[in-house]
């Protein structure tokens, strides 16, 4: 398998008109018993175009998983609020019923997890847990599923697929299962991925097999990739626009090459100043942001990172900062990096 | 010159040894059967390992999932039972040692696990915990037990005095292995053996302990062996690095030297395979995605081990002989039959 060739320092395609799929002012709300509410997910909106790649990038907490449930609908209907608005290609998700979403689920749009092993189920054949998608959604009969099935799982890069089908989850390798798992999102020939920490649970050799699989994806077949995770090094590889995240809210929002060479929001460049890096030179220590992401300010008291921040000051209390945008460039910050730090002095 | 024979690994030679590794093996067999349980196999999850490290350096252990390397931190520290072997510590042969005496070893090597909310007990306040070693070792109390003690353990690792009566559940995960961490240090031991001290973090966190840890070495003159799959964290901290692969080490070489001129082709496939926060060097750079999975070490590949996934296999030579380490340059150890013509460009990658 050779890494799919990046042109013109774009992953997907370039996008134009109507986006595939549009998020806006998406809300999250977990209501609990006696308790306050959470809100985990807090007016984010972004757009996902046809054949592009969007990585939605945070920490613990930040929101980037329920952004994801929400999208797909796979959000428990009990103790959840869901607001705003999640259009597919112009239908509206949050308003369709259970049934409608289902259809769409497998059919339109798939999801990969994290975790390979708790998404499979240990008691069923691979195989069966592949052709069940392609019966489900495209009516196959069965000799005709397990032959479309085989085909998948070689076209994922898993080696004798006819023998594969009969194995148990437990009898294939992590990098094996995710692969496995991609084939069954795959099946439908979705137009929308959405990717949940694909790569967490592996290791480096696996996971650079694995963003080179999805890589190839986007390139060759023009899927749409929503792709979450909180290693800046897979988005600097894999997305052409990056959201970062915390605590609910988009932060900062930029093409790849741009966020990168100008991080404007502190908590990007502090991330970005934070881990150690493989070509930079060593013995210096790395700079940390203080505190954890737990250490934070409701929005609606000003800006959530303000206690972990080393600019902060009084006008980062009172009202949330907004997203301001220029040139395609979003952050929410009253003081961004901006000009007075070279994007060198971040990393 | 191999360095499974002869003394002292080259990186090593010649400076103060604190920690030494000879030839060292961890075997676990696999039994069979419903009565009586019959041998049929071993699992070799550290097959001949040999190591130095030098007292107030830190040597650092890289290597994917199921390659040994935690296996062979808990077999230093005797936390395992040895097939064979030797780790000399301070001139003293671990591996000799039992009960009491093992004990008393346990003083001077201490360990960090990688999860901070499972190596603490929940029950537990952090006081407690922090003075559990100290009584466990009967260090001599002061007039207020060993509450003075824990208060300047947790001031040295960055924890309010208030955290002594606070239980592990009621701190963030950075700060739980700032706890961890003082537990380790709290009978002043001169090795600290950290396993993935940093990997169930938060990225922004992560530098936080990274950099206690080095705090702490300069502070104490501590030895640190330190065992993470990240290359890059293990870059950082290490003065020297060793890179293994099913059970062996397969490259050994000074941290900068490792990333300017890697030999081996794992740790080049390894190096290709780490993202960076770069897009220009993303799209630039090369990447070599190795094939499928790791061999299981129960039945590990003849020859060299790397074989059955190399990109530079020769036909000659790598499936039939398992290459020694061997000093090519000064520090800098590889186990590769064809490391100098791969790295001429003699031998280029197959398809």
């Amino acid at each position: 398998m050779s890494g799919a060739t990046v042109l013109g320092g774009e992953i997907g395609r370039p996008s134009t008109g109507e986006p595939l799929l549009q998020v806006r002012d998406l809300g999250v709300r977990f209501t609990r018993r006696g308790r306050a509410p959470v809100q985990a997910v807090d007016g984010v909106s972004f757009d996902v175009a046809a054949g592009r790649s969007v990585g939605l990038v945070g920490e613990s907490g930040s929101g980037k998983s329920v952004t994801s449930l929400a999208v797909m609908g796979l959000l428990p209907p009990r103790g959840v609020e869901v607001t705003g608005s999640v259009r597919l290609d112009g239908t509206e998700l949050l308003e369709l019923d259970d049934a409608a979403r289902r259809d769409l689920r497998g059919a339109d749009m798939a999801m990969v997890f994290q975790d390979p092993m708790s998404s499979l189920n240990p008691v069923v054949q691979v195989g069966v847990q592949v052709t069940e998608v392609l019966r489900r959604h495209r009516g196959m009969g069965r000799a005709q599923a397990r032959d479309e099935a085989a085909d998948l799982l070689q076209r994922v890069g898993i080696p004798e697929p006819r023998r594969r089908l009969k194995d148990y989850p437990h009898q294939l390798s992590g990098g094996m299962r995710q692969r496995a798992l991609i084939a069954m999102s795959l099946a439908c020939e979705p137009r929308l991925l959405i990717a949940d920490e694909p790569t967490t649970a592996l290791d480096v050799t696996i996971q650079a097999q694995i963003l080179d699989l999805l890589r190839e994806l986007v390139v060759g077949t023009g899927t749409s990739l929503v792709l979450i995770t909180h290693d800046l090094g897979v988005v600097a590889g894999l997305c052409d626009d990056v959201h970062v995240m915390y605590s609910g809210r988009i932060v900062e929002s930029a093409g790849r090459r741009e966020l990168f060479a100008r991080p404007e929001h502190p908590y990007t460049g502090g991330l970005l100043a934070s881990v150690p890096r493989l070509d930079a030179p060593r013995g210096e220590p790395l700079r940390p942001i203080p505190g954890s992401p737990t250490l934070t300010r409701p929005w609606g008291t000003g800006c959530a990172f303000e206690p972990r921040c080393t600019r902060s000051d009084d006008a980062c209390v009172g009202d949330a900062p907004p997203l301001e945008t220029v040139r395609g460039h979003g952050v929410r910050c009253v003081h961004p990096l901006g000009a007075d730090t070279p994007a060198e002095e971040t990393r | 010159m191999t360095t499974t024979s002869t003394g002292g690994t080259p990186a090593a030679r010649g400076t103060d040894t604190l920690l030494s590794v000879r030839d060292l093996k961890v075997h676990f067999p696999i039994t069979r059967g419903i009565i009586r349980d019959k041998v049929v196999g071993a699992v070799k999850a550290v097959d001949g390992v040999s190591l130095d490290v030098a007292r107030g350096s830190t040597y650092g252990l890289v290597g994917e999932s199921g390659c040994g390397k935690s296996t062979l931190g808990r077999g230093i520290l005797r936390l395992t039972g040895l097939t064979s072997g030797s780790v000399l510590f301070d001139g003293e042969d671990l591996a000799d040692l039992k009960g009491e005496r093992l004990r008393h070893a346990r003083l001077r090597m201490q360990m960090v696990f990688q999860d901070p909310m499972s190596s603490l007990d929940p029950r537990q306040d952090v006081e407690s915990s922090l003075s559990e070693p100290l009584r466990a070792h009967g260090v001599t109390a002061g007039p207020g037990g060993h509450g003075q003690t824990v208060r300047e353990l947790l001031h040295r690792v960055g924890l309010p005095a208030s955290a002594a009566s606070r239980y592990p559940h009621e701190f963030s995960g950075g700060q739980r292995q700032r706890i961890g961490i003082a537990r380790a240090i709290a009978l002043r031991p001169e090795l600290v053996v950290a396993d993935e001290p940093v990997s169930a973090l938060d990225v922004s966190v992560q530098a936080q302990v990274i950099n206690l840890l080095e705090e702490l070495q300069d502070a104490l003159g501590l030895t640190y062996l330190v065992i993470a799959h990240d290359l890059a964290v293990v870059r950082h901290v290490s003065d020297v690095v060793g890179v293994m692969y099913l059970g062996g080490i397969v490259e050994e070489a000074d941290s900068d030297a490792l990333y300017e001129s890697p030999l081996h082709p794992y740790t080049l496939a390894l190096m290709s395979a780490i993202p960076v926060p770069d897009p220009e060097i993303e799209d630039r750079r090369e990447r070599i995605i190795l094939r499928g999975d790791l061999p299981s070490p129960a039945d590990p590949p003849t020859g060299c081990r790397f074989s059955t996934r190399c990109p530079f296999v020769q036909a000659t030579r790598c499936t039939t002989e398992r290459p020694d380490l061997r000093e090519v340059a000064p520090g800098h150890a590889v186990a590769c039959h064809y490391a100098e013509q791969i790295k001429a460009g003699r031998i280029t990658r197959g398809v």
